[in-house]
């Protein structure tokens, strides 16, 4: 897998709860579009499945539903091998071990893969029910576009990925 | 100290949200509340006009953590409605399925969860900082659940393999020798886990519970069709509504539980534990009795050692199936469904949980009751959280917060999702 399938797209969420559900979706979307290389599961964001989900790959992106308290819609992308998730990004989980724990646990066992980078969108509504809000909706474009553009950096295909993710611009 | 609130802040998302309210007025306790928005009651509702055959996959979405428990209970149910029975490799290939779950949900509550609270770490991550061998251990000892979960029921998380009857497909018995090795090295890990826990300082409570877990003449009960109580009594699983009732209470979404005659009762691994001793694998009941820790258990904060002693038996059974295991020839039993109510039980990592269904000339079902072991603590919970607080009721406000959250912990509630990191209030 890791040769054939480099990139590991994880989407993190729970398609039953409006916009939690958002990184399903999008991760869909790229399982759809079938990038070289690119290998997509999807995850309800339990920390330690995650943690186990990541072993082996080199590297990993994650798309997940944020909420931070924000504008409502606003994309965010964090390089996590250089950047800690901001703490009130997951105000609202109920895991209590989901993806910043996973994160800052793989980070303390040295268990991180050597890229890993957040995907997000700001999204407060977690009601029962499918589907996604106007406002996270209007924005699923620009975050496939951010995440199109660090899988055409990062792929063996793509010469531009010599030049590494942390160079990437987009980063908050 | 006289006059406080300890208030713990509702959290929103999946997997339930609860948050903690108890006030102290001239000394005394006048209002305790663990408060629980917790959605399975949304799940008997739309089971309504759906075949008896997707019951197993609909109702396993109720949690995340505990999906077999789901699958196992609405099984039964369905057989027992169409006077099926399974039993064989087939029943031991569910029991092996159970074992996945066990292992997977106890080490994650053990260390990752209510290790931390007797180690005096805030949460798992400085725990890891700490002790990363001890962690990391965790994460492979859990891993192993999964990977037993994942063989049998198609994939670790909601397994979609479970049917009415059996199995869509039953594994090849070299597919589960795969997991014997880590089995063997998850059981000694189990075994030093409870001897560590069993060191652990356990805060004074002592309570005289009325413990409730399900019977079987010769198991430690996973699976079982009777319903046994510390007092002595001895029902089926049918007749458990004659015996138990469910209440609305004001302050919360999960119904509350109680046996009629009685009140708040106990489930989960520690009903298990001393109702059922005597059937634990030989393993278990030795490191058990050589740590001291045997019935009757009364501190519910010694719930951390049983579950290690359970989840000893978890892997030692798995290994006795896996070696005793041959391919049934076929990988479900055929029924015909008809209509009737069918009633069935089984024990999550959390207790017992109970499903009726009552089902029409085709199997559709016509209604349904859900009865998750979380809502049967809730009362019993509040009682410990009274109790506790009354006998400490001068402890500095930050540890009597923290043992208060640790008290709920203790029964690994659906909501340690969000008890786990939750925030206080005080007023």
């Amino acid at each position: 897998m890791g040769v054939e399938s480099p990139i590991l797209l994880i989407g993190v969420g729970n398609e039953f709860r409006t916009d939690d559900g958002l990184g399903i979706l999008a991760a869909r979307e790229i399982r759809r579009r079938n990038y070289p290389g690119v290998r997509v599961i999807e995850a309800c964001g339990e920390g330690t499945a995650l943690l186990e989900s990541w072993k082996g790959s080199d590297i990993v992106l994650i798309v997940d539903a944020l909420c931070s308290g924000t504008t409502r819609g606003a994309v965010h992308r964090i390089d996590l091998i250089t950047r800690e998730i901001p703490r009130d990004f997951y105000r609202s989980s109920s895991h209590s071990v989901g993806v910043p724990e996973a994160v800052a646990m793989a980070r303390q066992l040295q268990l991180l893969p050597r890229v890993l980078v957040l995907y997000g969108i700001e999204a407060c509504q977690f009601e029962n029910g499918a589907g996604l809000t106007d406002e996270v909706l209007k924005s699923i474009p620009q975050l496939l576009g951010l995440i199109e553009t660090d899988i055409a950096r990062l792929s063996p295909h793509s010469l531009s990925s010599r030049e590494g993710l942390h160079d990437a611009a987009g980063g908050i | 100290m006289k006059n406080r609130v300890i208030k713990v802040d509702t959290l929103a998302r999946v997997e339930g949200e609860g948050g903690i309210f108890i006030k102290i007025a001239d000394g005394k306790i006048t209002d305790t509340k663990v408060r629980i928005y917790e959605p399975p009651r949304f799940f008997e509702a739309f089971l309504r006009g759906r075949s008896y055959t997707e019951a197993p996959d609909i109702t396993a979405r109720i949690c995340g953590i505990c999906p077999v428990a789901y699958q196992m209970s609405s099984v039964h149910a369905m057989e027992d409605a169409f006077g099926a029975a399974v039993d064989g490799q087939l029943r031991n290939l569910r029991l092996l399925l159970y074992c996945g779950e066990w292992i997977e949900s106890h080490v994650l509550h053990v260390f990752l969860l209510h290790a931390p609270d007797f180690l005096g770490y805030e949460d798992a991550l400085l725990l890891a900082k700490d002790k990363p061998e001890v962690v990391k251990d965790a994460l492979r000892m859990k891993k192993i659940g999964n990977d037993i979960v994942a063989v049998l029921g198609g994939r670790e998380i909601h397994p979609i393999n479970v049917k009415v009857g059996g199995f869509y497909r039953v594994p090849a018995k070299r597919e589960l020798e795969t997991l014997v090795e880590d089995l063997k090295w998850g059981k000694e890990k189990a075994i030093a886990a409870a001897q560590l826990a069993a060191t652990f300082e356990f805060p004074a409570l002592e309570v005289d519970y009325e413990f409730v877990s399900l019977s079987h003449p010769s198991e430690y009960p996973m699976l079982g069709n009777r319903v046994v109580t510390s007092s002595g009594m001895d029902i089926a699983v049918r007749e458990y509504e004659f015996h138990f009732e469910e209440r609305h209470i004001g302050h919360s979404n999960a119904l509350h539980s109680v046996l009629k005659g009685h009140g708040a009762y106990h489930v989960g691994p520690l009903a298990r534990f001393n109702l059922n001793f005597d059937k634990l694998a030989p393993v278990a009941r030795q490191v058990a009795t050589d740590l001291r820790i045997v019935p009757p258990v009364h501190n519910p904060f010694k719930s951390i050692v049983v579950r290690c002693i359970e989840t000893v038996h978890a892997y030692e059974l798995a290994l006795r199936i896996i070696a005793e295991y041959e391919p049934p020839e076929e990988p479900a039993v055929s029924m015909t469904p008809f209509h009737g109510i069918g009633f069935g039980a089984s024990e999550a990592p959390r207790g017992l949980l109970y499903h009726r269904y009552r089902l029409d000339d085709v199997g559709h079902i016509m209604d349904a009751k859900i009865v998750p072991p979380t809502a049967q603590n809730l009362p019993t919970m509040e009682a410990d959280l009274r109790k506790f607080v009354t006998a400490n009721i001068d402890m500095d406000r930050e540890q009597l917060t923290w043992k208060v959250e640790q008290a709920v912990r203790n029964y690994d509630p659906c909501i340690s999702c969000a008890t786990h990191f939750v925030r206080i209030a005080w007023e």
